[in-house]
């Protein structure tokens, strides 16, 4: 299928990333190239075919829920790009 | 290269020891560090261990994997060590935890050596998307060394190690190891737990050996195989003593999938050669037919629409906030999520986040994600269906041997296709192995791989060790 410009804009957003000039030209057609080459599927009849969603054969796998401190509070913020003693700092985002 | 076996008992014997083989393994990658395997090695740390590991053999102890030397794919977590997926977006990140086959094989013994390229997020199959370059096949620097668990193949070719843990989502351990001429094993879905490994598709994703021999990589499954708590679809289902490879001396069924064999995408030599290797099989007393399978051109697309969609899910996580890159430029929330994952994501894994994202809107979702999920069943149900009168399905590894660089990076669906024989057990969730078949008239390896049936992996080595015997160059 035809991919538009507007498209990538939606699809950009959802997904959070960013796509201009060359690179937007681009994933436009990876993408429609992609989407035609999945389109195949549909040579398929699928009719009364029940969809395939979990692999796994094991059913009702529970655990005591007891807690454990997994990682300490040091250990959160250790990999975080800015920080400070006790949090993770982000922009503003509320308006006063 | 010598097996376990032989190694455990040329320190047993005094002839080597742990430390003068982690020398021997160190100077050899840095050697050959032009072939790019490790992006870094634990020099320092692995030579202490295997210190205290000659130590306890000295006194009659260690484990199953005593001494066993091995490298890790860059997407399995190891308690302290850098993990980043060969991806800018995760360079400096460092583990808060170890992966449940890290805990296993250090419990036996094992001794860590580093940690190893891959695609960027194990998203290729030729471990050129790498945020460090790409790793050179040892055979022939010209060519890739397959994808994605490159690195980790490449360090076992080039002995810079005894093992390699990888990891599989549509032929990321197999295709490698064919290309490279080793055995590679993705174990049946839920056989080895995925706690610790950084999430591509989930319901695809198995971490397994890459190995020089059968022996070691049964031995690696026996260790790192089984159920945990930390990973609710690893499965209860026994661990048999893969080690055990006495042949079984009974007349084996073999399938063939005609599409497969057949496939205009196939080199010649390589079906050649393939069907000598029925020939052989047949000379023996086994039985080796063709069977129908006419899903073959659907398990690519089915494949990428339904591991993007799950790609696209399982990197949200990535955001520039509580852990990885985060850009230097100034905005609102938004607009650092949408930065730092622009800056920190190369074009393949972008690539792959917008084909999921796709998929997976309200617009297109039944039309293609849940179709793929349907035509999923259909796959699975056929290949359960060829299983239930035959032993295994044989078929080459990969529909050539290794590529040159460049060869498919303009492509994507040429690059796609290169999964196109390993896929199938990923979507069905059948263990598969590819061993060493022979080297192409290009001077290349190539594999002979063997899917089987669901838990079946004790037959799969045994059988595995049989036919190396046969095909060995």
């Amino acid at each position: 299928m035809e991919i538009t410009n507007d498209a990538i804009d939606k699809l950009a957003h959802l997904a959070r990333l960013e796509f201009n000039g060359a690179d937007k030209e681009s994933i436009k057609q990876d993408l429609t190239q992609i989407t035609a080459f999945c389109e195949k599927l549909n040579e398929i009849d699928t009719t009364g075919v029940e969809p395939l969603i979990y692999m796994s054969t094991e059913t009702n796998i529970l655990r005591d829920d007891i807690i454990v401190e997994e990682i300490t509070h040091a250990e959160a913020l250790k990999n975080a790009p800015k920080k400070d003693s006790d949090y993770f700092r982000v922009p503003k985002f509320l308006d006063k | 290269m010598a097996d376990y076996k032989q190694y455990k008992q040329q320190v047993l014997s005094g002839e080597t020891t742990v430390v003068r083989t982690v020398q021997d393994f160190l100077a050899k990658a840095i050697q050959q560090k032009h072939l790019n395997a490790f992006i870094e090695l634990w020099g320092e740390e692995s030579l202490m261990r295997a210190a205290q590991i000659d130590l306890q053999i000295a006194e009659g102890k260690g484990g199953k994997l005593a001494g066993m030397v091995i490298a890790l794919k860059d997407n399995i977590c190891y308690k302290g060590h850098s993990v980043t997926n060969s991806s800018k977006i995760l360079k400096g990140f460092e583990s808060l935890y170890s992966s449940t086959v890290v805990e296993r094989i250090i419990a036996e013994g094992a001794v860590i050596i580093g940690r190893c390229n891959c695609d960027e997020f194990a998203m290729g199959a030729s471990n050129e998307t790498s945020a460090y370059g790409p790793v050179l096949n040892a055979r022939d620097n010209t060519r890739v060394p397959g994808g994605s668990s490159g690195g980790c193949t490449v360090a076992v070719q080039a002995g810079m190690c005894h093992a390699a843990l990888g990891s599989d989502t549509g032929g990321s351990i197999r295709q490698p190891a064919a290309f490279c001429g080793q055995v590679g094993f993705k174990p049946s879905y839920g056989r080895v737990s995925r706690w610790g490994l950084l999430s591509y598709g989930s319901s695809f994703d198995q971490i397994g050996p890459i190995t020089s021999n059968i022996y070691d990589c049964a031995l690696l499954m026996e260790v790192i195989s089984g159920t945990d708590g930390k990973d609710a679809t690893a499965s209860s289902n026994k661990v048999e003593d893969y080690t055990d490879l006495q042949a079984s001396n009974k007349p084996l069924r073999f399938a063939y999938l005609d599409t497969c064999l057949n496939n205009k995408g196939l080199d010649e030599e390589l079906r050649t050669q393939s069907f000598a290797i029925f020939e052989q099989l047949k000379a023996l007393g086994h039985t080796v037919e063709t069977v129908e399978f006419p899903y073959l051109d659907y398990l690519v697309p089915a494949y990428y629409v339904l591991t993007t969609a799950e790609a696209s899910s399982n990197l949200s996580r990535y955001q520039g906030l509580t852990y990885g890159y985060r850009t230097e430029e100034k905005g609102d929330l938004d607009s650092l999520f949408k930065k730092s994952r622009s800056e920190g994501f190369g074009r393949e894994v972008k690539r792959r986040i917008m084909l999921g994202t796709f998929v997976l809107t309200s617009d297109f979702y039944d039309a293609y994600y849940t179709k793929a999920q349907k035509v999923r069943r259909l796959i699975q149900e056929s290949t359960e269906k060829i299983l239930e009168s035959y032993d295994f399905i044989i078929t080459p590894t990969t529909p050539s041997t290794a590529f040159k660089f460049g060869e498919k990076t303009k492509d994507p669906v040429a690059m796609y296709l290169a999964d196109i024989f390993t896929v199938q057990a990923n979507l069905s969730g059948h263990p598969a192995i590819s061993i060493p078949a022979g080297v192409h008239s290009n001077g290349m390896p190539w594999g002979i791989q063997l899917m089987g049936k669901q838990f079946g992996e004790k037959k799969l080595f045994s059988f595995s060790e049989e036919l190396s015997k046969i095909v060995s160059p």
